[in-house]
């Protein structure tokens, strides 16, 4: 009996001292795959920064890898395959359209993790996924945009009529609308992720529209310089863009996937890691609100802020009744709040937005 | 002093000879950026066309993949080249790609759940169909009203992807896709799947198609009367002209063939390796496979050629990013550079290079 403890406390002392030296010979493999450029400023680019901040964090015990600019579909297959060939253990599939790629190669390699960005489909135990609530920082922005505007009109440059797009459209909407009840969005559908030249021409015509605020869910910065010559406010998308500030760029909303990113690389080093869907926003980070500038009247500042921490803390919900949808029907009763299953399915304008949702 | 002569005829070993030399400076070149960029040049050079054929861990994987990546370039490809022979030039496959596709997936779907046997054939010939129509708008108007092809056929490329991101969003989306932009995945579904015929070796009906295509091109080209008329429109318009070949009916004829060869490529492509419709289908296929027709000197074995090397920069290429990396952009522009050397050392298949003494002004 004795010696079975020794044994036992023998081999766990072994395993124990192990283990390190055996993570210290073979670095965790992290591997990225972007639908971008790293050199975009926007959605990419910040997916790149919290890949660099794993490497930071972790320093020798983790090494990193990436391939940009990856289109969705038959090529990201191949590359996830190359990438999990070439000794991953740990993949973050950073785009929507990653989805279907992503679970097949998942089901050929068992033993690496996968972690997919704003999808829903986990067919196997080895995949995960995640998304930010953006809406979250459009409410902040929409609370901004009706304070600022000056015409009564406000921009929105839109890129496809899904529901990630349609819900911030909605929250900035409710929140701009409840500090200013004249105000009016104007929405432009730009059929596109990342194209400043099309962007560029999108706020252009929305300041021709009167558009004096304009947000945008485009990624290029090609909108700010655009609203500089005209004049206009606008918001950081994606990353902060604070190149653009005090004006035209009064505030951002950023994607911050370090956190996550960080967290998930530690739980593979420590063997705990799962198959889970997050879907974080403010609170624990994984949106952040980039500086109100001094353009911003101070107590507009401060009740932005305010917002900001009710948000953070789960005190307040942007998508929180009384709120008619846009044909009038009821859609949340007076206090209650939309669960997540609409919200991420949300394919409708609350009451109030103008035109129709295109189809 | 050098100086430029033109041949009698182009040089037949220096057209076999001048892709070698293109790739061959392409490497010189690139090796270079890369050793700009800070990365060991023959690492990279190897990476990108040693590795993804013999190295140990991925090209099992990788060289089946060189089929499916070369497959829809060649299929392209050998149409382009039978209309640029003739001088008829449809920059625009791209667009014809997309509809193709968009046609196939339509029809597919419009039968869906349907199991019926019939519906993947039915698939084929929409796809075909699909390229063919996009193909004859630029048809159309240069034979009615003398409208420039090049121009036409590449704004419908513009007009094509907007096509796709509505069908993608709209007509085309999966009901049971949450709200998101994407189809029904093609390839899940029995009856409209384009699968892997011998497993293992990436081999789909794309690539036997882009077979077939290749060697009838090869038969029209060389035994067939309209490949000597093409041949002849492109050589000597005003001759073919007196022969009797009547130009209006080989625009038709090229870019019909070059729309429906387009179409059939993102028929398979959307049905297999792709899977489904979705907002970024396209990745460039039809503006490639020009890069491919030239590189494989518009003849069909060359294209053959031409579209597996393409690949294999594709595939090393992205090796590279991964191992090294290289960032995308350095990749490309090593693309480039392939089409950029063929070009510039085509001036020695149908030039002699001569030295002339100074002197005797």
């Amino acid at each position: 009996m004795k010696t079975l403890t020794k044994i036992m406390a023998v081999s766990a002392l072994s395993l124990g001292l192990a283990a390190p030296a055996l993570a210290q010979d073979d670095p965790t493999q992290v591997g990225f795959i972007y639908v971008g450029s790293i050199g975009d400023l926007g959605w990419t680019y910040e997916h790149d920064r919290a890949r660099l901040a794993v490497e930071e964090h972790f320093g020798d015990a983790v090494e990193t890898s990436y391939v940009e600019n990856v289109p969705e579909g038959a090529d990201a297959e191949r590359v996830l395959t190359q990438m999990a060939l070439s000794g991953a253990d740990l993949i973050f599939t950073t785009s929507f359209g990653y989805m279907d790629p992503t679970n097949a190669v998942a089901e050929r390699f068992p033993n690496v993790r996968f972690e997919h960005a704003t999808g829903y489909r986990r067919d196997h135990p080895n995949v995960s996924t995640y998304s930010a609530r953006f809406y979250e920082g459009r409410a902040v922005m929409g609370h901004i945009a009706g304070h600022m505007t000056e015409s009564n009109i406000v921009g929105y440059i839109a890129s496809f009529p899904i529901p990630e797009v349609i819900r911030g459209i909605n929250s900035a909407f409710i929140h701009a609308r409840e500090v200013n009840p004249d105000v009016e969005f104007r929405i432009v559908w730009a059929y596109t992720w990342f194209d400043p030249a099309v962007e560029a021409d999108a706020a252009q015509a929305l300041i021709d529209q009167g558009a004096d605020v304009i947000m945008q869910h485009t990624d290029s910065t090609a909108p700010m310089t655009v609203l500089a010559e005209a004049g206009a406010i606008g918001f950081g998308q994606a990353s902060d863009m604070y190149q653009f500030a005090p004006a035209p760029r009064v505030s951002a909303i950023i994607d911050d996937w370090a956190p996550y990113y960080i967290a998930r690389t530690q739980a593979v080093m420590d063997g705990t890691w799962e198959s889970t869907d997050t879907w974080d926003g403010i609170g624990p980070g994984m949106v952040g609100i980039g500086e109100m500038t001094d353009a911003i009247p101070e107590e507009v500042r401060a009740s932005a802020q305010a917002m900001v921490e009710a948000i953070a803390a789960g005190d307040y919900h942007p998508f929180t009744g009384p709120l008619n949808r846009q044909d009038g029907s009821a859609w949340l009763a007076e206090g209650e709040v939309a669960d997540d299953g609409t919200l991420a399915g949300m394919n409708f304008y609350v009451e109030g937005i103008t035109g129709d949702v295109p189809n | 002093m050098l100086r430029l002569e033109k041949r009698p005829a182009p040089s037949r070993a220096w057209t076999a000879a001048t892709p070698v030399l293109a790739v061959v400076l392409t490497m010189i070149a690139g090796g270079i950026m890369f050793a700009l960029l800070g990365k060991n040049p023959f690492e990279a050079i190897r990476i990108i066309f040693w590795d993804p054929l013999f190295h140990e861990s991925f090209a099992a994987y990788s060289r089946p993949q060189l089929l499916v990546k070369a497959g829809p370039l060649i299929l392209i490809a050998i149409g382009l080249a039978l209309g640029f022979r003739a001088g008829v030039w449809n920059i625009g496959a791209e667009g014809q790609y997309i509809m193709g596709a968009i046609a196939g997936a339509s029809f597919g779907l419009a039968f869906y759940p349907s199991e019926s046997p019939l519906i993947f054939p039915g698939m084929i010939i929409a796809g075909a169909l699909g390229g063919w129509a996009w193909s004859m708008i630029p048809a159309i108007l240069k034979t009615r009203f003398r409208t420039n092809e090049i121009l036409v056929s590449l704004l419908l490329v513009y007009v094509a992807e907007k096509f796709l991101a509505s069908a993608a969003t709209g007509f085309l989306r999966n009901p049971e896709g949450h709200g998101f932009p994407g189809s029904r995945n093609l390839s899940r579904i029995e009856s409209m799947n384009n699968p892997e015929l011998i497993s293992g070796t990436g081999m789909h009906w794309g690539i036997v198609a882009a077979f077939i295509a290749v060697i009838t091109a090869y038969v029209l080209l060389n035994k067939h009367v309209l490949g000597y008329q093409i041949k002849l429109a492109g050589q000597a318009p005003r001759a073919a002209r007196f022969a009797g070949v009547n130009p209006n009916r080989l625009i038709v004829l090229c870019l019909g063939m070059s729309g429906a060869l387009a179409g059939l490529a993102g028929l398979f492509e959307v049905s297999g390796p792709a899977g489904q419709i979705s907002i970024d289908f396209n990745v460039g296929y039809g503006f490639t496979a020009i890069i491919v027709a030239f590189l494989g000197r518009l003849h069909p074995i060359g294209i053959l050629l031409a579209g597996l090397l393409m690949a294999l920069t594709y595939i090393g290429g992205e090796l590279a990013q991964l191992m090294l990396q290289i960032p995308a952009p350095a990749i490309q522009a090593f693309q480039g550079m392939l089409l950029f050397f063929l070009l510039a050392v085509d001036v020695l298949s149908t030039y002699r290079i001569r030295v002339k003494k100074e002197g005797v002004a």
